[in-house]
């Protein structure tokens, strides 16, 4: 199957994800944080991964981190065109942005390149880049505790790129942010995506930011676990906030909504 | 800046304002040397040749310093040992607990009789009174990590050693200055009560033999020189705390 793909040029998808299976167990009770999880990400895509409180999406996202074992189904990412190496190819975002106290900006934000050994002077240029990347340059030589929250996230989004990994994983990185910071935050994350051409998988309980961001959008819902819809979002790039405007956008978080029982 | 100067001003004064005070106790109110000396003759001390006084300083100094060195290195590594190891800590965490429990003064008369008299066995009395609260303050500061700190650390298939060195040990500085601090002022009372207890030098051992003789000068001397060696520990402890850990991490 693989071949034949490559050999025709049609594009592989860099995640594959087919019924995956995790199940918790403590003692002899088990409990099913995920079922059934099937869909695809594209090289490039931004798919957002929505849904309530026990759905299982943060589970999910460690599962794609390597951090967690699955018990079913089949886990696929990288493919002949995009190699994926486990080590040093993922990226990750927290709610928190977990910045150690101690190291200023730039040291924080070179955490992920120093762990991995890389060289450290071509480390050092690309997170000053990086840092100019998330409209931080300037900030290299603070501490965490001189710069808000939002200004911290940016600084944690730019540390999950220092090691150029192919995919990036967000877990409600805009979830502690205040409501005006959040849209700001929207915002840029498009446009630092598209500027750096990752793969990013965005985990949000917010229904509204996960279709203005995804390119995808993958339902989960919780009681039991379950994935419940998968969908492409067929929205202009690049997106302005005009796009919540749209009746299109209306449409696509009307159908979320639903899933979740909310309406 | 000039907060800052007026702190120090303020805390000049207060030291001046007490030496002044006590000169002003003993003068008008005409109290005997032997009960308590004027700063002067306290000072006067000093020019007795027979007491030794730099001699008994240095042993003095090198029981506390030294108990207390050997305190940090084996509290940080038994705490290091306990996070990576979880029975290792099960089974002998609890014992510390217990075992911190034990007032360490009423050890002294035990370390007599198994190390006799002198520097060792007063170097093990401050070691054995500060080692468990830089042990347990390391031990907790060391099992304050995020877990998702440790999850970014995994997903780049960072070694242990990695995370201890980047993550945790730095992490757990402030909680270890804390537990340093404590220690401080504890291994300067365990080096001297190893020295009341049975000793033939030191600044305790001094002070037991100019009590016999009613020299209450040369015993707020020692009491004052005693002094003087914690409070250079604890200096030498707030400058690192001052080096090593930012202004937002460190713990009041």
């Amino acid at each position: 199957m693989k071949d034949m793909h490559s050999t025709t040029g049609a594009r592989e998808p860099f995640i594959h994800l087919a019924g995956v299976r995790k199940v918790y167990r403590r003692g002899k009770e088990e409990h099913l944080a995920i079922s059934d999880a099937t869909f695809d990400v594209m090289p490039g895509e931004l798919v957002s991964l929505v849904g309530p409180s026990g759905c299982g999406k943060s589970t999910l996202l460690k599962v794609l981190a390597g951090l967690h074992e699955h018990d079913g189904g089949e886990v696929r990412i990288g493919s002949a065109e995009h190699p994926f190496d486990p080590a040093r190819d993922v990226g990750m975002v927290f709610q928190a942005p977990l910045l150690l106290k101690w190291r200023r900006i730039l040291q924080n934000v070179l955490l992920p390149a120093e762990i991995l050994g890389l060289p450290a002077a071509e480390a050092r240029e690309r997170a000053r880049a990086l840092l100019a990347l998330v409209g931080l340059s300037g900030y290299e030589d603070k501490y965490p505790y001189e710069l808000s929250g939002g200004m911290q996230q940016r600084a944690a989004i730019a540390r999950a790129l220092v090691h150029d990994p192919k995919l990036v994983l967000m877990d409600e990185p805009f979830g502690a942010l205040d409501a005006l910071t959040r849209e700001k935050m929207n915002l840029e994350l498009l446009r630092i995506w598209k500027e750096s051409g990752k793969t990013i998988v965005f985990v949000t309980h917010g229904i509204s930011e996960a279709v203005f961001l995804g390119t995808r959008v993958v339902v989960l819902t919780a009681g039991p676990a379950r994935m419940a819809d998968n969908f492409p979002v067929e929205l202009p790039h690049p997106r302005t906030l005009d796009v919540k405007t749209q009746e299109r956008f209306g449409e696509y978080t009307r159908r979320v909504y639903r899933l979740l029982g909310m309406e | 800046m000039n907060a800052k100067w007026g702190r120090i001003t303020l805390a000049v004064l207060a030291h001046v304002a007490l030496i002044v005070a006590w000169y002003l106790f003993v003068k008008l109110g005409e109290v005997p040397k032997f009960v308590m000396p004027s700063p002067g003759a306290t000072l006067e001390a000093l020019l007795e040749p027979n007491y030794d006084w730099w001699r008994n300083v240095s042993v003095t100094a090198t029981e506390i310093f030294g108990g207390y060195f050997i305190a940090l290195v084996v509290g940080v590594a038994l705490a290091l040992a306990f996070t990576w190891s979880k029975p290792l800590e099960a089974f002998f965490m609890p014992l510390f607990v217990s075992l911190n429990m034990i007032p360490k003064v009423a050890l002294g008369p035990l370390i007599i009789v198994w190390f006799k008299y002198g520097i060792f066995p007063n170097t093990l009395m401050a070691f054995s009174i500060c080692v468990f609260p830089i042990l347990l303050t390391t031990a907790r500061g060391l099992r304050e990590i995020e877990p998702e700190l440790l999850d970014l650390v995994r997903s780049l298939k960072g070694s242990r050693w990695q995370l201890f060195t980047k993550i945790q040990l730095p992490g757990a500085l402030p909680y270890i200055f804390s537990g340093m601090k404590v220690a401080a002022i504890l291994a300067v009372a365990g080096a001297i009560v190893g020295e009341f207890l049975g000793s033939d030098k030191g600044l305790g051992y001094l002070m037991l033999q100019v009590q016999v003789t009613l020299d209450t000068p040369a015993m707020f001397m020692a009491v004052l020189l005693i002094t003087l060696i914690g409070m250079v520990l604890y200096g030498i402890v707030l400058l690192l705390e001052r080096l090593l850990v930012p202004k937002d991490a460190r713990l009041a």
